[in-house]
């Protein structure tokens, strides 16, 4: 691990002029991606700002959509009442990522701010233009059956590791920050970036900007998130799904669709959401809607399987959220969110 | 001589055998720790409330956690197994909650109580998670057990996990692996704790 100088923040404008002034310096709450990559030399600030005192971690209920703190921990929100009441795909994508230990100290700002999973890039050996711009990219010719469908470029082809983020994606979530340039207010599905020729940029976060809440807009429909993973818990997604869905009498009003493991941010179908739109659920529907969902997937040499597990998982998510198909588990859970194996057996509630 | 002061002697005899002659001719040149030359830290004056105990250290801010408990105070309950987050073996409570010594900072931990296996006992009187393990043989080698039973124990204090099915328990376990596959006695025991 490379040196560093520690310093906790005494405010929030105080910690984003530390961060500002110094190129290579980053915030840091609940570190449980971060101390990772410091030990694995692919982070190597000379500063760390400890924003984890600073008091933000409230979660708000209000009537119009509920504010969660950037330093809430995934614990508090996953099993926050309105948040399980009202938004349970945002419960069920926690419940459903890392362990309850990581859980327990990850922060809602932290979770989709988490670096890729693509194995190249943890390794110093290799080439990879996220950790070291101008270097390569290692796996474009490598084993690449983790890697992205869509929007990646001739530069990067890593997914975004976070089922957090496409639950938020799909909820239409909005981040508060406050920065150089004072506050300012981002769309999720605006957050993440795509690699471009800048892959080492994850999202559209200034320098010293910092996260203050993420807010969940006003939403009546039904929600859920659903994964596809190699172990039955405790594994990052190889494909998800997060489904919001609004209904107008025995119509769907309005379908959102964020995929996840598939890109450098959650992916949302918008072509395919309007394909839904005005029409009864069916399964015959919610088929051709998956489909169009991976019409545009780009596979590389070890990722094609990824498009029929994608789009049955779509089906699957919406036959769910749109009460065609019972869930798995009881809404919220884990057990509603995973797909196959341990963690997918119906819990028994007490 | 303890079992541990064996295992220390045996495996730095086992070192000296494996290092390249270069080094074992010339053991100043071995540096003290894994930090390099150009280090420039400053060593940070840390207090940590372990087990109800008040320690004042003086460490350099990359040290994580579950080093300052092993390296520094001597508190090798903890274990280090993967040392990323993935194996769930250095398990302790922060504010009795289960987190990853591995993964937290020392200088972060300052200001919250933190519980290791050793400060789990009520003097001789064991946990009943301890007592738990004990009774169902919930372990082979016995490696991961405290952070088993670290997990295990906060289990109980967390009102969304405490009277889980065997499935939730495995799904609230699965962040502590065994590589001896004790798992049916360890989820027997966690059941048994959980109804007493």
């Amino acid at each position: 691990m490379h040196p560093f100088q520690y310093q906790r923040a005494t405010s929030g404008s105080q910690a984003v002029a530390a961060v500002a002034k110094i190129p290579d310096a980053s915030f840091i709450a609940g570190g449980t991606s971060q101390v990772d990559l410091l030990k694995e030399g692919v982070h190597q600030p000379s500063l760390l700002v400890d924003v984890a005192g600073l008091p933000l971690r409230q979660i708000t209920d209000f009537e119009d959509g509920v504010r969660i703190g950037a330093n809430a921990t995934n614990t508090e929100a996953a099993y926050y009442p309105a948040i399980l009441a009202r938004y349970p795909a945002v419960s069920e994508a926690l419940l459903a990522g890392a362990s309850v230990q990581i859980r327990n100290m990850a922060t809602m700002a932290g979770n989709p701010l988490q670096r890729t999973r693509c194995p190249y890039f943890r390794d110093l050996a290799q080439p990879c233009n996220k950790r070291t711009p101008g270097s390569g990219c290692a796996a474009i010719g490598g084993y690449n059956h983790v890697h992205a469908l869509f929007g990646a470029s001739a530069a990067c082809v890593a997914t975004h590791p976070s089922d957090l983020a496409v639950a938020l994606a799909a909820l239409d979530a909005r981040v508060q920050t406050t920065g150089p340039q004072g506050p300012r207010t981002i769309a999720f599905t605006d957050l993440h970036r795509l690699p471009g020729t800048t892959p080492h940029l994850d999202t559209v976060l200034a320098h010293g900007e910092l996260i203050t809440s993420i807010d969940l807009p006003a939403f009546a429909g039904r929600s859920h998130y659903l994964k596809v993973r190699e172990r039955a818990s405790y594994a990052y997604a190889l494909a998800s799904c997060a489904v919001a869905l609004e209904m107008d009498g025995p119509k769907i009003k309005r379908a959102r669709i964020a995929l996840g493991g598939v890109a450098s941010k959650p992916w949302r179908a918008t072509s395919t959401e309007a394909l839904l739109a005005g029409h009864v659920p069916t399964e015959k529907l919610f088929r051709a809607a998956a489909t169009a969902a991976f019409a545009d997937a780009k596979p590389l040499e070890h990722n094609a399987y990824k498009i029929p597990m994608g789009r049955n998982l779509v089906v699957r998510a919406l036959l769910e959220t749109s009460g065609l198909q019972p869930l798995a588990g009881p809404a919220g859970t884990a057990f509603a969110a995973s797909v196959g194996g341990m963690a997918g057996q119906v819990a028994t509630p007490n | 001589m303890s079992r541990r002061t064996f295992v220390t002697a045996t495996l730095a005899a086992a070192a000296l055998l494996a290092l390249p002659s270069v080094v074992a001719a010339a053991p100043e040149a071995v540096p003290a720790s894994l930090a390099t030359a150009n280090d420039t830290a400053a060593m940070l004056p840390i207090e940590l409330n372990i087990n109800g105990h008040r320690h004042h250290l003086q460490l350099d801010p990359r040290t994580a956690l579950l080093d300052a408990l092993r390296e520094n105070l001597h508190l090798t309950g903890t274990k280090k197994g993967c040392d990323h987050g993935q194996c769930g073996a250095c398990t302790v409570h922060l504010d009795g909650q289960s987190a990853l010594a591995c993964l937290t900072l020392a200088v972060m931990a300052q200001g919250k109580a933190i519980t290791t296996i050793e400060g789990l006992a009520k003097g001789d009187v064991l946990h009943p998670m301890q007592a738990a393990f004990i009774k169902h043989d919930a372990f082979q080698c016995g490696y991961c057990t405290p952070g088993q039973i670290m997990a295990a124990a906060a289990l109980l204090q967390d009102k969304h996990a405490r009277h889980g099915s065997a499935v939730e328990i495995r799904e609230a376990m699965s962040g502590n692996l065994c590589r001896c596959a004790a798992y049916p006695n360890i989820i027997a025991a966690i059941q048994e704790a959980q109804r007493a």
